[in-house]
């Protein structure tokens, strides 16, 4: 049975990452926000289930659709949306972007935009923990899409031929931008795919916070205690299109509507209440809080200055002095 | 001093390192104890380093390098090999987007203190997927390093360079290279990225030349002393970064340039090497820039067919007398 506090800072985190993303898709509504947005609205049990098992020393790896992963992670909400608004006070100095979020100090190792791509760069991490002695554990982040490619294979063989600390986190939600997944694989469960590796593959309910929450927690466990990789689907849907311009004409009306109704959010909080883990007020609190955090990281972004021009040229090489002509 | 090989030098650099420095791991196919390397580098590491540290891959070279980016900025320095550098092209992404990039687009938060070895080159009768020179794509890619050994003490000290250094570092070594012999110190040595040696002096022509094209210009150098033209040789040693002084000084000093790359002439190395002369250094130019390089066609099998399509030294003398008269 997980405690009341962590299940109610689970809430929180799931609250904070959909009022953040409500006020991306805003703020891009007022073209305040430069490129283009993958918002995670409808995705936050997966994240907030799988991270909440994660030590702050542990590792994640994350995709284009990042943002909820690293508010899960524990980033910080100002310096994340300076960074959505190209400023300088972003993570990545406004170089990286919505697309390229990462916070190495707390173990987030970075969003790639190159779908699969993080997987064998989550294998490496959890190399580095084998190597280095140490029991940290990698969280590798990717979309069923991303199942598709060379990588995943190379990527989760690797990781289990070698036993390394890994948990892969497979976020299902249904579509690779605009193509259903029935068109581009045979089979309905990506968790099938770990048989090929000899790793466990579990498929759970990726909008059921507490069922994403114990698949990770086993996973976890596992790759801690050296025993290799896990492969964890989870059946998600994202809210809205596949990025700013995407109105997602290609999902049916009421398969939407289905899945809107699943909403993780209310129905965590409904489970909570029903288990007594929070009230009505507490939850409007918790949303006044969350509102002004994102309120708060907003306030931080806009006032913080973008980069000058020039820094363009800054952070291209780590600069040595065993090396001239730079 | 002492006498020994590239493919020796190469593999004292890395016992060192992995003596020096318990992160230092190598990966890759066939690298271990049942092999040692389909070039025989890592021979003999396995036995002495443990599997774990001298670690056989299966045949995936995305991952290969991907798992090195990973263990790169998570506190370790992974040397990874990809046995024929023509497959590098399976790994582009990894090596492109992610090695090289990570740095950058992260805002200068994380090193990537990752070395990619591999070998290069045709002339061994291997074909098309196995001996083009693809420096010019490494070159071409912001965030990486691009080393360019052509004599063991070359190999060694820049291959140390590479593993201590915090950027990622594309590191080619040339197959007919590997059984040349030359000097190298018995003491611990480096070489630094982005210093061009000069591996011959002269007065009349510069040739710039890239690893087994630096043996080629210098026998080249030698006949043409016979002739009475004085040819200096500038191996650059590094691609990124490029010591431009040292080239366009000894281009300043000849007023000509002959420019040997093994790879092939469109969009390649010999083309940036000339656009900087050319932009830099045309007013003391007494004649125009000469490339010697591969045709623009795939390495072909057959040994006459592909000994046509190499750069060789009748080639370079021949670019050189046009230059010169």
């Amino acid at each position: 049975m997980v405690e009341k506090t962590k299940l109610i800072e689970m809430y929180r985190l799931m609250l904070q990452i959909r009022f953040f993303e409500e006020k991306v898709f805003e703020l891009y509504g007022k073209n305040l926000v430069p490129g283009t947005i993958h918002l995670y609205a409808g995705e936050e049990a997966v994240a907030v289930g799988v991270c909440a098992n994660l030590r702050r020393d542990d590792y994640i790896t994350s995709t284009h659709r990042g943002h909820g992963h690293c508010i899960a992670k524990g980033a910080d909400l100002g310096k994340v949306m300076a960074e959505i608004l190209g400023k300088k006070t972003g993570y990545c100095k406004g170089k990286g972007g919505s697309m390229h979020i990462a916070d190495f100090s707390m173990g987030m190792l970075g969003a790639t935009a190159v779908v699969g791509a993080g997987i064998p760069v989550a294998a490496g991490a959890g190399l580095s923990t084998k190597l280095r002695g140490t029991d940290q554990v990698v969280a590798c982040f990717f979309g069923e899409g991303a199942s598709n490619q060379g990588t995943f294979h190379e990527g989760v063989n690797m990781a289990a031929i070698w036993r390394l600390p890994v948990v892969f986190v497979c976020e299902n939600n249904l579509y690779a931008m605009g193509t259903r997944q029935s068109l581009v694989m045979t089979i309905e469960n990506i968790a099938d795919r770990a048989v090929a590796y000899g790793i466990p593959g579990v498929t759970v309910d990726g909008n059921d916070i507490l069922a994403v929450y114990e698949a990770a927690s086993k996973a976890v466990n596992r790759a801690r205690r050296g025993l290799g990789p896990t492969l964890i689907e989870c059946k998600t849907y994202r809210q809205k299109g596949h990025s700013r311009f995407d109105p997602a004409a290609y999902r049916p009306k009421n398969e939407v509507e289905e899945w809107l109704k699943r909403d993780p959010i209310p129905r965590f909080k409904s489970k909570l209440i029903e288990m007594s883990a929070l009230t009505e007020e507490e939850d409007e609190e918790l949303r006044r809080e969350a509102a002004a955090a994102v309120e708060g990281a907003v306030k931080f972004a806009m006032e913080s200055p973008f980069p000058e021009p020039e820094e363009a040229l800054e952070d291209v090489y780590v600069q040595e002095e065993s090396v001239s002509g730079r | 001093m002492k006498e020994t090989t590239v493919r020796d030098a190469l593999r004292e650099a890395l016992r060192e390192e992995m003596k020096r420095d318990k992160t230092v791991f190598l990966l890759g196919e066939d690298i271990g104890r049942h092999w040692g390397g389909a070039f025989g580098v890592t021979k003999g590491l396995a036995e002495e380093f443990g599997d774990e540290r001298v670690r056989d891959t299966p045949i995936s070279e995305s991952a290969i390098i991907g798992v090195g980016v990973g263990a790169a900025i998570t506190d370790m320095r992974p040397v990874a090999e990809i046995m024929f550098g023509d497959l590098s092209a399976l790994a582009m992404d990894q090596i492109c987007n992610q090695a090289a990039k990570i740095r950058y687009m992260f805002g200068g938060q994380v090193k990537v203190p990752l070395v990619i070895r591999t070998p290069f080159g045709a002339g061994v009768n291997i074909a098309s997927h196995h001996s083009q020179s693809l420096e010019a794509w490494f070159m071409h890619t912001p965030g990486l390093y691009v080393a360019v050994p052509s004599t063991p003490y070359d190999a060694k000290g820049l291959l140390k360079t590479a593993i201590r250094g915090d950027n990622p570092v594309f590191f080619v070594e040339h197959k007919l290279l590997y059984p040349v012999k030359g000097m190298i110190p018995e003491e611990d040595y480096t070489v630094p990225f982005g210093v061009a040696d000069v591996k011959r002096e002269g007065e009349d022509v510069t040739i710039f030349a890239t690893l087994y094209m630096v043996d080629k210009a210098l026998a080249a150098a030698e006949k043409l002393k016979k002739e009475g033209v004085s040819a200096e040789v500038v191996d650059p040693r590094t691609l990124s970064p490029l010591d431009k002084s040292t080239i366009l000084k000894s281009v300043k000093k000849t007023g000509r340039i002959v420019i040997v790359t093994e790879d092939c002439k469109t969009g390649g190395v010999s083309a940036e090497i000339a656009a900087i002369v050319a932009e830099e250094a045309l007013d003391y130019l007494d004649a125009p820039i000469k490339r010697v390089a591969e045709p623009d066609t795939p390495i072909p099998f057959s040994p006459p067919l592909e000994q046509f399509v190499i750069p060789d030294e009748k080639s370079i003398i021949k670019a050189v007398k046009e230059t010169v008269h």
